[in-house]
């Protein structure tokens, strides 16, 4: 059977099919919820396997990339994103849904401004690192996927930093430190933490944009390589343990 | 937070400041560089405007929630005056009241969600250091071109007022008459002039006597509602006007561009220069929409909200179609990005910041949008100095419900849904037919609406939801554009009559005239007729996704325009009066007569320095600075994107869009070279057919399947020059769609890109074609790039080339005129075919067409895109004609060594072997050598 999964949305996300597409791709049943849509629709959260928070502009960023998205699903869902982490539900924020994750406190550091000053759309490597992290665990070789986004230098105290290293929780880094292959400026070119139960990935490039030979065929050599594919399969395997 | 000491004065508000941290202040200081203020350092923040329930602990819940980062720099509180810290200039900036503010409004609300019920606004401050020499004049330049626009915020040196609710004149339901009947000539150019009306004076004239034959004069709304109507913005006047020539009368130009579309009877046209969009159908089930319109003038005196909200009116275009939109477009043409401000006409913004504007502009909306912005050009020109051009493009897959548009029905409602109407955009369809001046930007500053992109995403959402169904919700739409409700409404009523009340239309504020919410440009709203028995369910739907929507009248079936303010009349016209009731424009034109004669110079030039030079050349220079700021990669189905290559580095031609879970897709290649203009405007719209089909010849779409759309920015049509060059063009593009069996879908034509500078010169823009073409690509799977694949392959090049040297870059970049512009190349359409046959059978590595520059440009810009080497003989008697002339027809084929007689063969003596690939990372034709790092400084400059 498909795994039930979630893709969670605010008004102004906006890639909430292609990350169903990816899930698709990867074997789970995706349907999109919207934060509108509660709490008529709370029951498919609860039930649901693999929740993804898709990436966006929710509410415009108005006051900040992720802020109102965070202040709204916890007015809306109260601890039922938590609650599902205890039960062993996988969660991947992309983008405005890892911001989202890092306003509402269930990933640590903070997502600011690109070093750039503007939005950035380009193609990255990013290196899987993290064995805790469910989404990145066993994953070989590089993934190529890419970047689009205005806030997404991703900051933290030494602290946290010594924490996410220790920990094993630094799940994804950009081939190198420097510009372009660090688009934004994120220390030690962080572009993906995990929870410490590793269920939780926050990750700022796009996977669910390159999950098919095409989507990467005039950028990838050899075509095909590089493909996100198994990182959604990772998350669906863990789907159906949980 | 820290707080300041409370104030002794009780203060009408509380700040809080927030520094925008290093990334803000380290652009700003960059562009004041730029614009010649080198010792110039900046320091900027936001500022947070809030008044209501602003108590200490209000205050200690709304800012570490809603505005303290965490990681970022500690906001601060101020209470009453400012304190300027010593030896910098602080110069505060705040939002005009009544423009949008979605940060003011998001702010408001998630406070009223923590229990504090407060207003907000927003603004800036700048902390300006190393400016203590400069003269106030020039000072003053830098705020108005760098930290504040007029336009929409207000200023001062300290402390601003800010912006909150807009604070309206009284409430008001006045309905002015304007005496019309019994006026001369010179009293109707004046009414004409003070209400800005842009009429010619044979229209005030019709209207005076169609007034005088009703026996009354007009209200200021009808005045206001003929002018938008019969604007050049929204009827073509120009276009279909009666032109006399000195070789007799010339057919009306839109009736060319329909008769040819006709004449070829393509079996996937669905709909061709009728409503929002033209419609194809390519792939079976699939039909696209596709559209572009320009917003010249707004974003000449705003250029981020004229940008901003050209994206989001051609994408309400396409969503009016109705369209899911999919892929945008953006052609940008900007002065000289160098040009010492010294030199700037009166009241014109510099044109690195009406390009760092523009391109924010375009970014934002389509980033926040959620659909790709994939194709593009950004030129450079003088004459683009006081009048930039902004051509927005919109492709969409056409809704299930498109087939069950009945149209309005006689007791349909209509109803607005999207926004709500405030006093923003006001006679944007007039502004547009107008001739800009140094007050430009202070009268047409309510011209100026700016776009909140968010509300479109839902508005999109909502018409996905009532029309991609068999028994869609929705009889009819358009969406509110030029002219607001007035020209959609007149439009949506035409065949029926309408009548609407305006006191039920949902404004952002109170105090409108009711001429102001008949004409107001507010943006993101779309008029829809709707049956009486749906109107709960679509109001419920609109509502639900938090959209204004309201039922403000009803379709008649007396033929007649009804607009009440409750029970004031404020306009009563008959449809066929308003659309019919124009006097057809007379025009003369003087065509032009190009130099077309054989060119018998043979070119010398210093090869090596000639090719870096041209690759260094503003409009043959990489994009990406611009390209990576828009999202090209979001719904997943970009296949050949903007930038070539495994590591982005190299220019694409067309690109392609496929959605992953499809076969097939379709791309877009676009064309444009106003210098070609300059010399041969008929041989311009040639060349630049012949380019957006290279494009998507290139990139693995069918050129026999290929549609194409017409995007003309022109100066004023009433100099007969001007006209003849239009003519000229327009003759161009029929003969090339019928050439190349490419129909003409939709178009638009935006003139009088004109500016008066205050000691009365007057400067006109390059005439400007942008060619669009939309092209099937049967097997996305097949799609190549320009970026070089693997050493060991050949290299091809087809098409034929000769000494064509008007207009060239080569020219250009040598200070040169001679020569003549590119022929039309009749064998060009049957070579493309073969050469997709070829791409079919998958023997095509890459391909990258011959363009500005020429072909030594081509082969530079594969090498760098695929970071590999090129070795090509050069053993032609005319070195610079074969790598500089930019001859029509030509495209560079990478092939399989194995491929190379089987090319051939198919291509015959139209195609030869020049050279092959290899490891090397360098470019070498015949003696000449360059490394392929030299090649890329020169190309990308300061880009990387």
């Amino acid at each position: 059977m498909k795994p039930p999964a979630i893709v969670l949305t605010a008004p102004g996300t906006n890639r909430q099919n292609d990350a169903a597409f990816a899930l698709e791709q990867a074997g789970a049943a995706p349907v999109c919820i919207d934060l509108l849509d509660l709490p008529g629709r709370r029951g498919e959260i609860e039930r649901a396997k693999l929740i993804v928070i898709a990436g966006g502009f929710s509410h415009g960023d108005a006051l900040g990339s992720g802020r109102v998205f965070a202040l709204e699903a916890e007015r809306l869902l109260g601890d039922l994103l938590p609650e599902k982490v205890s039960q062993g539900t996988p969660i991947l924020g992309v983008c405005n849904g890892f911001q989202m994750l890092v306003r509402s406190g269930m990933l640590p550091g903070a997502l600011q401004h690109n070093e750039r000053g503007h939005f950035e759309c380009r193609w990255v490597s990013l290196q899987p690192s993290s064995q805790l992290c469910i989404w990145t665990r066993g994953l070989e070789q590089p993934v190529r996927c890419p970047v689009a986004h205005g806030e997404g230098r991703y900051a933290a105290g030494t602290a946290v930093l010594d924490q996410l290293r220790s920990g094993d929780r630094i799940a994804f880094r950009y081939a190198a430190d420097d510009y372009p292959a660090n688009p934004n400026g994120s220390v030690h070119a962080i572009a993906g933490v995990c929870d410490p139960t590793g269920l939780v990935l926050g990750m700022m490039p796009h996977p669910e944009n390159h999950v098919t030979g095409r989507q990467g065929r005039a950028i990838v050599l050899p075509e095909g390589w590089g493909s996100a594919l198994p990182l959604f399969r990772n998350g669906v395997d863990a789907a159906r343990q949980s | 937070m820290k707080d300041t000491p409370p104030s002794t004065s009780e203060p009408s508000f509380t700040k809080v400041i927030k520094p925008c941290g290093a990334h803000r202040n380290r652009a700003l200081t960059r562009q004041a560089g730029q614009l010649g203020f080198a010792g110039v350092s900046l320091r900027a923040s936001d500022i947070f405007f809030l008044r209501g329930e602003t108590d200490t602990a209000n205050l200690r819940i709304i800012v570490p929630r809603l505005l303290d980062d965490a990681q970022g720099e500690a906001t601060r509180l101020e209470v009453g005056t400012t304190t300027v810290p010593a030896g910098r200039l602080v110069i505060e900036v705040a939002r005009r009241a009544g423009v949008t503010d979605r940060v003011a409004a998001q702010l408001a609300e998630s406070a009223a969600r923590s229990g504090c019920r407060i207003e907000a606004a927003t603004g800036s401050r700048f902390e300006m250091t190393g400016a203590g020499e400069l003269p106030e004049k020039d000072l003053r330049f830098l705020v108005h071109n760098l930290l504040c626009n007029p336009v929409i915020e207000t200023w001062s040196f300290g402390e601003v007022q800010p912006g909150f609710t807009f604070v309206p004149t009284e409430e008001s339901s006045t309905v002015e008459i304007v005496p019309l009947c019994a006026l001369p000539p010179e009293g109707l150019a004046r009414v004409n002039h003070e209400r800005a009306l842009a009429l010619d004076p044979e229209e005030m004239e019709a209207v005076a006597q169609w007034f005088t034959a009703e026996g009354r004069e007009p209200t200021d709304a009808e005045l206001e509602t003929i002018a938008q109507t019969w604007s050049d913005h929204c009827s073509h006047k120009t276009f279909a006007a009666r032109i006399e020539t000195d070789q007799g009368e010339v057919a009306p130009l839109l009736r060319q561009l329909r008769e040819t579309t006709r004449a070829m009877n393509a079996p996937f046209v669905i709909s061709a220069f009728d409503g929002n969009a033209g419609i194809v159908a390519f792939a079976d089930g699939v039909r696209l929409a596709i559209k572009a319109e320009t917003h010249n003038h707004p974003s000449a005196i705003e250029p981020f909200g004229g940008a901003n909200t050209g994206v989001g009116g051609v994408i309400r275009d396409v969503l009016a179609a109705p369209a899911r939109p999919v892929a945008l477009t953006d052609i940008l043409c900007f002065g000289p990005r160098e040009l010492d401000h010294h030199n700037l006409p009166d009241g014109v913004l510099h044109p690195a910041v009406i390009e760092e504007g523009v391109v924010e502009g375009v970014a934002d909306y389509g980033n926040k949008m959620g659909v790709p912005t994939v194709a593009g050009a950004v030129l450079y020109d003088a004459g683009y100095t006081a009048n930039p051009l902004v051509f927005c493009g919109c492709v969409g897959e056409v809704l299930q419900g498109y087939d069950k548009l009945s149209g309005p029905q006689p007791g349909d409602r209509v109803l607005v849904v999207g926004g709500a109407t405030g006093r923003d955009g006001i006679r944007g369809a007039t502004f547009s037919s107008m001739t800009m001046d140094a007050t430009t930007g202070e009268v047409a500053g309510a011209s100026v609406q700016i776009g909140d992109p968010i509300i479109e995403r839902l508005v999109a959402d909502l018409l996905v939801e009532l029309l991609d169904r068999p028994d869609p919700l929705v009889r009819a739409l358009t969406d509110c554009g030029a002219g607001g409700l007035s020209s959609a409404v007149g439009e949506l009523g035409e065949a029926t009559g309408v009548s609407v009340d305006l006191i039920t239309v949902d404004r952002k504020y109170a105090g409108l005239q009711p001429w102001e919410v008949w004409l107001s440009e507010a943006q993101e709203r779309m008029v829809l007729a709707v049956a009486p028995a749906q109107t709960a369910a679509v109001l419920e739907r609109a509502r639900h996704l938090g959209l204004s929507a309201c039922d403000v009248g009803e379709f008649t079936g007396d033929r007649r325009l009804l607009v009440r303010h409750g029970t004031k009349p404020v306009v009563d016209l008959p449809m066929e009066f308003l659309h019919q009731g124009r006097p057809v424009r007379r025009l003369r034109a003087i065509l032009p007569s190009p130099d077309r004669r054989p060119d018998t110079r043979r070119r010398e030039a210093d090869i090596p320095t000639t090719l870096l030079a041209l690759l260094a050349h503003p409009n043959i220079a990489s994009k990406e600075a611009v390209i990576h700021r828009y999202d090209h990669e979001v719904l997943g189905a970009t296949v050949i994107r903007p930038m070539a290559g495994n590591d982005q580095s190299g220019p694409s031609d067309g690109t392609v869009i496929a959605p992953p879970h499809r076969p097939s897709g379709f791309a877009l290649g676009i064309g444009v070279n106003a210098r070609y203009g300059l010399y041969d405007p008929e041989h311009m719209a040639h060349a630049v057919v012949d380019e957006a089909m290279r494009n998507v010849t290139a990139s693995g779409a069918d050129p026999a399947q290929t549609a194409l759309l017409d995007n003309f920015s022109w100066g004023d049509p009433r100099r007969p020059e001007t006209l003849g060059d239009l003519v000229a063009t327009v003759r161009g593009c029929c003969a090339a769609a019928q050439l190349y069996g490419a129909p003409f879908v939709s178009g638009k034509d935006s003139l009088n890109n004109e500016y008066v500078a205050s000691d009365g010169t007057r400067r006109s823009i390059p005439p400007t074609l942008v060619i669009t073409a939309l092209a099937h690509v049967p097997e996305a799977d097949r799609s190549i790039g320009t970026a070089l694949r693997a050493a060991g392959h050949a290299l091809v090049l087809t098409g034929r080339t000769t000494r064509e040297f008007g207009g060239s870059h080569f020219n250009l970049v040598r200070g040169e005129e001679s020569g003549t512009v590119p022929a039309p190349d009749p064998s060009a359409p049957a070579r493309y075919r073969r050469i997709h046959a070829l791409v079919r059978e998958g023997l095509v590595e890459s391909a990258h067409d011959v363009s500005e520059g020429g072909l030594a440009v081509t082969l530079a810009e594969m090498v760098i895109g695929g970071r590999l080497g090129v070795e090509a003989t050069l053993e032609e008697p005319d070195p610079c004609s074969a790598l500089f002339s930019e001859s029509l027809g030509r495209i560079v084929l990478e092939v399989r060594q194995e491929d190379v007689p089987r090319i051939l063969q198919s291509l015959g003596d139209e195609a030869v072997v020049i050279g092959r690939v290899v490891a090397d990372y360098q470019l070498r034709l015949g003696t000449h050598a360059w490394s392929g790092a030299a090649l890329e400084r020169a190309w990308r400059g300061n880009a990387g």
